[in-house]
C-alpha cells in the first residue's frame, strides 16, 4: 500500500473523550500555526518575538495533547501524522483560530477572544477523570494567563490609542465577534465530554465570559459589540470557511509530499 | 561574517570620521588595549574606534534580524511538530541577539531607531548569507550546521573583544549559536540517514551553501584593508583567513562523517600544515551579492519595511494610549 494511503487515514475515533482532546488540540495547533506566520514580520522586534512566544506555547501545548491521544487510543502512528496529515473536514477548531492576520488589531483582537475562552475552557478540565489531561491544562493555564494580560493590553491600547488604531479595533471586532458563540456553544460533543467525566460544563460561563470582555472593550475606546450579530459555526464539526484549507497546504506540505519519513 | 566590514573602498573613505583625535587620547587608550583593560561606554575612546564599533555591533544585530527571514520561510511548513517548536525558538533566540546587540550599539551613542533606519535605506549593510533562498527543508539544517558554525567560529573570540558590552553580549549569543550549530548539524545527519530523497536533499543544499558560508568569514587577508587597526584595538582578534581555516577543518570531517561531499575539487587535507587546502572563493560573486543583494535582498528589504510601516500605526497607538494614561494619573 503507498505510504500516502497508509497515512492520510489517521483512524476516526467514537470515543467523546478523544474527540474533545483532538478539539483542544486542533484549536491550539491552528491558532499556534497562524501566529507562526507572523515569526520575521511582526510590527515591532519585541511584539515580533511575543507572537513567536504564544505560538510556541499553543503549538507546544496542542503537541501534549495529540501525544496522550495516542498513549489512550491508537489512531495514527505517531503526533505528526494526527496533527498534520488529516483532511480538512476532519480539523475540528472553532472557526475563530483560523481567522487571517489582517493587521495587528485582528492578531491581538483573536488571541484576547481566544484566549480568555480557554483559559475558562481548560479551568474546567483541571478536575478530569483523566489525570494527564488536568496536568496538560494545568500547565497551560499558566501560558494563558499571560496570553490574556498581553493580548489585553494592546486590545486597550488600540482601542484607545489613535483614530486609526481604533478604527482598526472596530473593524476586527466586527469581523471576529461573528465567531465567539461557537466556541462557547454547549454541542453533542461538550456535552457527551461533560458525560464522561472529560471535562466539567464550562459553556455556562459564557454570560461571565460576554460580561468580562465587553467591560474590556468598552474601556478600549467604547468599542461594543453589535447585539444582534449573528453567530457563525461550523469549524467544531469540520464545516470550514475559506481560510483553513490554506493553512494545511502550507502545514501539511512536508508530511504529505514525502509521506510516511522521518525529520 | 555578520559583522565583517562589507563596505567598499569608497564606502570606507567617505564614512571615515573627520574628527582628529587628540594624538594623546589615541596613545593613552592604546596603552589601555595593550594593558588588557576593558572598554566601557563612558570611558574615553577614539572617535574611530566607536564608529567602528557602531557600524560592526549593528551590522551584526541586521544580520539576526534579517536572517529570521530565510529562516521563517520554512517556520509554517517545518515537517513535524518539534521540528516547527525548534525553528521558532531558534529564530526567537536570533530575534533576542538582534534586540541585545542593538542595545549594546546603543551604549556608543546611536540610537536603535537610527541604526534600523540605515539597514531600511540600504545604507547599512548585513551578512550576504541571509541573501541566499532556503527553497527546501534541508537549508534550515544547513543554515545551522554551516552558518551558525561559521557565526560561532567567529564569534568566539568576539568574547574577549575590548569593548565590554559587545564582549559580554557575545558570550550569550556563542552559548546559542552552538546550539543552533548541533541543532542544524542533527537536521542535516536525519536527512543523511534517511531515504535516498533526503540523502539528496541534503547534498543539494550542501552544494549551494557552502561557498557562500566560507565567503562568510569575509575578504581574503591580502584584500582587508581594515584588519590591522581592528587587531591592534583588540575588535578582532584572527585574520578572516586564519577563521575560515578553522572552520574548514572543523566541518570537513563533519561532511566526511555524514557520507556527503564537499563541492569543492581542490579540498584535499595538507599534510604539512594540518590543514585542509581549499580552492579559490569566487569573490566576484561576493561583491556581486553585496552590490545588488543576489537572490533574496530585495526581498528582505522589502519584508523588513513592511514590517516597519506596519509598526507605525501600532507605535503611535501605543504612544498615544500611554499619554493619554499619564493625562488621567495626573488629573486622579
Amino acid at each position: 500500500m503507498p505510504a500516502l494511503e497508509k497515512y492520510i487515514g489517521a483512524k476516526h475515533t467514537r470515543n467523546p473523550h478523544t474527540i474533545y482532546m483532538l478539539r483542544l488540540a486542533d484549536n491550539a495547533l491552528i491558532l499556534g500555526q497562524r501566529l507562526s506566520e507572523m515569526c520575521g514580520h511582526g510590527p515591532e522586534m519585541e511584539l515580533d518575538m511575543a507572537m513567536t512566544n504564544m505560538s510556541l506555547d499553543l503549538i507546544g501545548q496542542a503537541k501534549l495533547l495529540f501525544e496522550h491521544i495516542l498513549t489512550l487510543e491508537d489512531l495514527a502512528p505517531n503526533a505528526d501524522v494526527l496533527a498534520l496529515t488529516r483532511p480538512l473536514e476532519r480539523y475540528s477548531n472553532c472557526l475563530l483560530v483560523a481567522q487571517p492576520n489582517v493587521d495587528f488589531a485582528h492578531i491581538m483582537l483573536r488571541q484576547f477572544l481566544f484566549s480568555s475562552m480557554q483559559k475558562r475552557q481548560y479551568e474546567a478540565l483541571l478536575n478530569s477523570n483523566d489525570s494527564t489531561l488536568a496536568a496538560i491544562a494545568e500547565k497551560s493555564l499558566k501560558e494563558i494567563a499571560y496570553h490574556i494580560r498581553f493580548a489585553k493590553g494592546w486590545v486597550l491600547r488600540l482601542g484607545d490609542g489613535t483614530k486609526e488604531s481604533r478604527d482598526r479595533m472596530a473593524d476586527a471586532l466586527s469581523c471576529l465577534w461573528r465567531f465567539t458563540g461557537e466556541m462557547f456553544t454547549c454541542d453533542a460533543r461538550v456535552a457527551d465530554a461533560v458525560e464522561a467525566g472529560t471535562s466539567s460544563d464550562f459553556t455556562k460561563t459564557y454570560s461571565d465570559w460576554k460580561l468580562e470582555v465587553k467591560t474590556i472593550l468598552s474601556e478600549a475606546g467604547g468599542l461594543t459589540p453589535h447585539e444582534n450579530t449573528r453567530m457563525i459555526m461550523g469549524g467544531h464539526f469540520g464545516q470550514h470557511d475559506d481560510n483553513l484549507g490554506h493553512i494545511l497546504s502550507d502545514m501539511q506540505f512536508m508530511q504529505l509530499s514525502y509521506p510516511g519519513l522521518e525529520w | 561574517m555578520y559583522s565583517t566590514d562589507l563596505r567598499t573602498d569608497q564606502e570606507k573613505k567617505s564614512a571615515d570620521p573627520q574628527v582628529l583625535d587628540d594624538a594623546k587620547l589615541w596613545d593613552t587608550f592604546q596603552s589601555r588595549i595593550d594593558n588588557g583593560d576593558v572598554i566601557e561606554a563612558k570611558d574615553d575612546m577614539p572617535e574611530k574606534y566607536r564608529q567602528t564599533l557602531i557600524r560592526q555591533i549593528s551590522q551584526h544585530a541586521h544580520s539576526e534580524i534579517v536572517g529570521q527571514l530565510p529562516e521563517g520561510n520554512w517556520v509554517t511548513r517545518a515537517p513535524t511538530l518539534k521540528r516547527k517548536l525548534i525553528l521558532l525558538a531558534k529564530i526567537q533566540d536570533e530575534a533576542g541577539h538582534g534586540l541585545y546587540l542593538y542595545s549594546a550599539a546603543e551604549t556608543l551613542g546611536r540610537s536603535r531607531d537610527d541604526m534600523v533606519a540605515d539597514l531600511l535605506s540600504g545604507k547599512a549593510k548585513y551578512s550576504t548569507i541571509f541573501n541566499y533562498p532556503t527553497p527546501t527543508w534541508a537549508d534550515i539544517g544547513t543554515i545551522g550546521w554551516l552558518v551558525d558554525g561559521a557565526a560561532v567560529t567567529n564569534q568566539i573570540p568576539l568574547c574577549r573583544c575590548s569593548y565590554g558590552p559587545y564582549a559580554r553580549a557575545m558570550v550569550r549569543v556563542c552559548k546559542e549559536e552552538s546550539f543552533h550549530q548541533r541543532q542544524g548539524y542533527e537536521i542535516v545527519t536525519v536527512l543523511a540517514q534517511g531515504t535516498l530523497a533526503q540523502k539528496a536533499l541534503a547534498q543539494d543544499s550542501l552544494n549551494r551553501f557552502w561557498w557562500p558560508s566560507l565567503m562568510m568569514f569575509g575578504p581574503s587577508d591580502s584584500a582587508s584593508t581594515h584588519s590591522s587597526q581592528n587587531m591592534k584595538w583588540k575588535i578582532k582578534r584572527h585574520s578572516n583567513d586564519e577563521l575560515r581555516q578553522r572552520f574548514v577543518d572543523a566541518t570537513v570531517p563533519q561532511a566526511e562523517f555524514l557520507g556527503l561531499s564537499i563541492p569543492d575539487a581542490d579540498m584535499r587535507w595538507n599534510e604539512e600544515r594540518g590543514s585542509y587546502d581549499h580552492g579559490e572563493i569566487n569573490w566576484d560573486e561576493f561583491w556581486a551579492v553585496i552590490k545588488d543583494g543576489g537572490i533574496c535582498g530585495k526581498d528582505r528589504i522589502r519584508a523588513r519595511r513592511a514590517a516597519a510601516k506596519d509598526g507605525q500605526w501600532v507605535r503611535a497607538a501605543a504612544h498615544a494610549y500611554a499619554q493619554k494614561q499619564e493625562t488621567k494619573e495626573r488629573v486622579a
